[in-house]
């Protein structure tokens, strides 16, 4: 299995095909619904986001509160296909790769070809093993949001699919070895 | 007459939300090993693989399987033998749902109104209560706190009584292949077919909480229910929708009397983290 870091440049994404198996290691930066929406509010505004968007990568969670002692609760991903309408602009601003479930509408596979950025699928209900590649969590904006909240996590050797490539190869459209 | 603390029934559900957002029921964990076991697609069997590492790790860490710890579902059946004592039913339900989320660090995924304030409530309540009288002294709750990638891929229909069997099937068949991915595959099924509009949807919820082995106690609709899930593996879409010859572990139907005009049908779209507990008091 590839492992590749993560944020990650464009000459690594563009070398990344839809259906590889990889182990994601580096800072992932958590956000769905209402964080999406918030994000959407900032660019509209003018106002910065709460992290680095260029070649950043962002995984669609919302985990469970983490135990005393331990990075993080269950942190499994969730529909990507919700965050679809805020997708194009953030990967247009540099967004380099996405971590989620499910597929995408035909205007963020565009945006993905676009800027040569990857989206990446992981195991839907899976929360309790995936929290073992996550080694930390930080606090960045909206803890109001509780597990909405954007943080950043530091992962190691995370699994994963690519799911839709920088030529717009989709794993869902795609037979497999049987 | 018999009489219940309602402090019992708030310690019962407590215990109920922290054990199911935890524990995979070892029916569908056995289940899930099979259909691993017997998967042919690459991809889809290195995510059973992970689905079955996760349940177990989970169960030996106390972590939740799956982080949408979900919206909890009560079902309370109280014998009309029975008086409640020591305050309200409700308020002991949504109580026990409240500790039983924030004290299991489980997460709060309720918010206060679904158009003008979608703000969270913070302790997932509340929860969505049905109370039904029956004869007896027993108090029967049975949960569920099901995850909204799932439930989001749910459908009904008003379907016309000419449309039959085949219509049915169709219906089925089409939301299973239309949730696809997003349901987090492999899916379990519950079709509530006949009653009302609101009573079909009901049925189809109520049709999860039914154990891995048991099927729809007359004939013809367990005859269909096996029908409809040969069906759905033969669309192919796999654990986590990569293609495989797993799609759903079961699919299990409720049925009601319905009026001459109707042939109401809906289906609750599940994933493996199908969580439900029975609380006999
Ligand atoms: S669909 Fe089920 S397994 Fe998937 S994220 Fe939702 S609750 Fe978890």
């Amino acid at each position: 299995m590839r492992s590749v870091t993560l944020p990650m440049d464009e000459a690594t994404a563009k070398s990344l095909r839809a259906g590889e198996a990889v182990l994601l290691s580096g800072t992932v930066y958590t956000a769905r619904d209402a964080a999406h929406k918030k994000m959407h509010e900032c660019i509209r505004n003018g106002e910065p986001l709460p992290f680095e968007i260029r070649d950043a990568s962002v995984y669609y969670v919302g985990p469970t509160p983490a135990k005393p002692g331990t990075a993080i609760g269950s942190a499994g991903p969730t529909t990507s296909s919700r965050m679809d309408a805020y997708t194009p602009e953030l990967l247009d601003l540099g967004l380099r790769t996405m971590i989620g479930k499910g597929r995408r509408s035909e205007a963020v596979k565009e945006a993905i070809q676009r800027n040569h950025a990857v989206y990446f699928v992981c195991c839907g209900g899976a929360g309790a093993l995936l929290s073992h590649a996550v080694q930390e969590r930080e606090m960045l904006a909206w803890p109001e949001l509780l597990s909405e909240a954007v943080t950043k996590l530091t992962v190691k050797d995370f699994p994963c699919f690519v799911g839709i490539d920088s030529l717009g190869n989709d794993i869902y459209e795609m037979e497999d070895e049987e | 007459m018999r009489e219940v603390d309602v402090s019992r029934i708030k310690e019962a559900v407590k215990q109920a939300c922290g054990e199911m957002a935890v524990y995979c029921s070892s029916d569908i964990l056995e289940k899930l090993k099979e259909r691993r076991d017997a998967e042919t697609g690459r991809r889809s069997k290195i995510a059973m693989e992970m689905l079955v590492e996760n349940a177990e790790l989970a169960a030996g860490e106390n972590i939740p399987i799956c982080q949408d710890t979900g919206l909890v579902t009560v079902y309370v059946t109280l014998g009309q033998e029975v008086h409640l004592a020591g305050g309200s039913l409700k308020e002991a339900i949504q109580q026990g749902v409240r500790e039983g989320y924030t004290e299991n660090f489980l997460r709060a995924s309720v918010v206060k109104d679904p158009l003008f304030d979608r703000s969270n409530t913070k302790d997932n309540t509340p929860a969505v209560i049905y109370t039904e009288i029956a004869d007896g002294e027993e108090v029967k709750i049975e949960l569920t706190a099901k995850g909204f990638g799932s439930e989001n891929m749910s459908r009904i229909a008003m379907l016309k009584p000419a449309e039959g069997l085949d219509g049915v099937k169709k219906f089925v068949i089409d939301t299973i292949r239309l949730a696809g991915p997003n349901a987090c595959p492999p899916m379990i099924v519950g079709v509530g077919i006949g009653g009302t509009f609101d009573y079909s949807a009901v049925l189809s919820k109520k049709a999860l909480l039914r154990p891995m082995k048991e099927y729809n106690p007359d004939p013809q609709y367990k005859a269909l229910e096996e029908e409809l899930e040969r069906e759905a593996d033969q669309l192919k879409i796999g654990a986590m929708g990569l293609h495989g010859n797993t799609t759903v572990l079961k699919v299990s139907i409720l049925s009601a009397p319905t009026h001459i005009a109707g042939l109401p049908c809906a289906v609750n779209i599940c994933c493996h983290a199908c969580r439900h507990r029975e609380i006999v008091l």
